[in-house]
């Protein structure tokens, strides 16, 4: 039995999501497991940055449940339980679990812990980049600074609060290599710091589950090696879960421990990544093959 | 506005005097025309800081959600008439001594603010937040709307006549005198420019140094991206409609006791003139709002010492026009970064 199904982090049933007349995502199912770096991969305008922004609160998925716990909660004892109430969470001694379709954006980082990164950044491009991640640490210092008036009056609790968060946001900025750049303009970061930045920012959070959006797009193979360790450190040294939509195979295939595919909104492959990249529906659907005559046709050219 | 008319008149009339007395001599007419220009400044900087601050609440909520708040100078007449019912029940129970004057006074500005943000924080919740998803326009509508709504209620309320305080702080300080022309500097112009120059002080903190500063900034840039970090954007957006009705409320008890009347459409005006100042200053761009403030209550004054009263209005968006002719963005405003 594999990880995924053992110890999930993340469990995405029949979603579905319809804009209009389009059907971008269309009855997927899957999960994701807690430690694992699960890969989403798909030819472009497959669903899979819908699936993100599904996840994250962005939008409101037409159909579908999406199911996300911390501990050791049981997903399958709780859920229908939980589905049946108005509530979105529900906490026991073992855990909690969040039904992220019915979080507002805010709370499904603020409450149940999800970050994301995008293909496009988005920085806050006009502040520092230590102010970035200042931002991230909004709720808890939100609550030291009481609200405000203990930062008004410069309490003491609210600066050793302010001073640990500036620590915790040095931490990321040397795992980044980003430490020397602390005071610039987010926006004046070459990209591939930039890309950096925004996953030091998610990190501030301190996320179970990260979602990153390409990560590796636009970034040298150097870069990319580097970005490998960092995603390793993440889930080794911090506990965090990772999803990632990736088109750089090698990415993929050297990172992720799962690996589901999607194809026009639907699932059509969902295994490790050796069992995925031998799959004929994947080849076929990465290759564009019609039908299964064609795609036999193509395995038997390529000597499968 | 009549008091602040008369109050004008009396300014130019201090003017014609001295032009008289001084005659066409060299450096008589020189220093005279020194010491109207530094009693005139005075006036200026004491008009412009009760612009730049209604103008902190345009800009601010400007930059945040992209939307022109019609509304807020009447959100600033509610204030003076929240500060005139303070500060004339403080004084029926209490006398009109002196201690009793300041008491009045600051009762009236905390209670005004208070009561002021309370507005604002309501017309946020009822008539706009739900019109935020929608077309640009809806909001603008909703806004002018309000507007209308809390003038009339004034009216209905308060009645369609001048309210006036009792006068108040009526001493200056003789700053110096030459050729029959006093410069003077009232208590209230002090009062006004320290009370200002303060919460601007704690307001710039608040924005730059604590969370809520930093989570304001952030929502300014990409609100979508500041709510995925966890920020609550819709109670981020209501604390700034709180703060810039704050400041409105500060500049209402300003206006209140500067000029000693208030009526219910004196939101307007004074509204649409913060409003300029938003836009001149760069709008978006708080230390621009106050700039924007200071140079139109600067503009406003000069025009009406040394040219026509009449026509001070007329020169105030004259410049305006000019600036943004040369420069769109406003004098400090950014020019528009592309969102990805």
């Amino acid at each position: 039995m594999s990880n995924w199904e053992k110890d999930p982090i993340l469990k995405v049933e029949h979603l579905t999501m319809r804009f209009g007349g389009l059907v971008a995502i269309n009855n997927l199912s899957f999960t994701a497991g807690r430690g694992d770096i699960t890969a989403l991969i798909g030819p472009n305008g497959a669903g899979k940055t819908t699936v993100f922004n599904c996840i994250t609160g962005f939008y409101k998925p037409t159909v579908g449940r999406m199911s996300l716990r911390h501990g050791h909660i049981d997903i399958d004892a709780h859920v229908e339980a939980l589905t049946d109430t108005a509530g979105d969470s529900v906490t026991t001694p073992e855990g909690s679990l969040y039904l992220l379709e019915r979080m507002p954006d805010f709370q499904v980082s603020a409450r149940a812990k999800v970050a994301r990164t995008f293909q496009n950044i988005r920085l806050f491009s006009g502040m520092t980049v230590l102010e970035n991640l200042m931002v991230a640490q909004h709720n808890p210092l939100m609550v030291a600074s009481n609200w405000t008036l203990g930062g008004l009056l410069g309490l003491a609790g609210f600066r050793n609060r302010e001073k640990a968060a500036i620590e915790t946001a040095k931490y990321w900025l040397e795992k980044t290599k980003l430490i020397d750049r602390a005071d610039d303009p987010a926006g004046d970061l070459p990209y591939g710091d930039q890309r950096r930045l925004e996953i030091a920012r998610a990190m501030c959070t301190e996320p179970v589950l990260l979602c990153l959006d390409e990560p590796a797009a636009g970034l040298n193979p150097k870069e990319s090696l580097e970005l490998n360790t960092l995603l390793r450190a993440i889930r080794d040294d911090h506990g965090t879960s990772l999803l990632l939509i990736e088109h750089d195979m090698s990415v993929v295939m050297e990172i992720s421990d799962h690996v589901v595919v999607l194809d026009y909104g639907t699932k059509i492959s969902d295994g490790t990544p050796d069992h995925v990249q031998n799959d004929p529906k994947v080849i076929a659907a990465y290759l564009g093959a019609e039908d299964e005559a064609e795609v036999e046709k193509i395995e038997a050219e390529v000597g499968l | 506005m009549v008091a602040a008319n008369e109050k004008e008149i009396s300014a130019e009339a201090g003017v014609k005097k001295s032009r008289v007395k001084t005659g066409e001599n060299g450096w008589e007419a020189f220093s005279s025309t020194m010491e109207v220009f530094v009693q005139q400044l005075i006036n200026g900087v004491t008009l412009g800081a009760v612009y730049g601050l209604i103008a902190i609440g345009y800009t601010m909520v400007f930059g945040i959600i992209g939307m022109v708040n019609f509304a807020h100078g009447d959100v600033f007449m509610i204030s003076a008439f929240v500060a005139l019912i303070v500060f004339m029940a403080v004084t029926a129970f209490l006398g009109m001594g002196a201690g009793v004057i300041f008491l009045a006074l600051m009762l009236a500005l905390l209670i005004s603010m208070v009561v002021t943000a309370l507005y604002s924080w309501t017309i946020e919740r009822v008539a706009y937040r739900k019109l935020r998803g929608s077309f640009r326009l809806a909001p603008l509508i909703s806004a002018i709307g309000m507007s209308i709504l809390l003038m009339n209620f004034v009216q209905v309320s308060q009645g369609a006549r001048n309210k006036p305080i009792p006068p108040i702080m009526r001493d200056t300080i003789h700053l110096f005198e030459r050729n029959g022309f006093q410069v003077a500097i009232s208590y209230k112009q002090v009062m006004i420019i320290v009370v200002t120059a303060l919460l601007l002080g704690i307001f710039w903190y608040v924005v730059q140094k604590t969370p809520l500063g930093r989570a304001q900034r952030a929502c300014e840039q990409d609100a979508k991206m500041a709510a995925l970090l966890g920020i609550n954007v819709d109670r981020t957006i209501a604390v700034t409609f709180i703060m810039g009705a704050a400041l409105a409320a500060v500049a209402g008890t300003m206006f209140l006791t500067y000029y000693g009347v208030v009526h219910f459409s004196d939101g307007f005006v004074p509204g649409v003139k913060a409003f300029t100042a938003a836009v001149l200053g760069g709008i978006g761009s708080l230390p621009g709002a106050v700039l924007g403030g200071l140079l139109i209550g600067l503009i406003e004054t000069f025009w009406s010492a040394y040219f026509s009263i009449d026509y001070k209005d007329v020169a105030a968006f004259s410049i305006l026009a000019i600036v943004l002719i040369f420069m769109p963005q406003g004098l400090l405003g950014k020019p528009e970064v592309e969102k990805v």
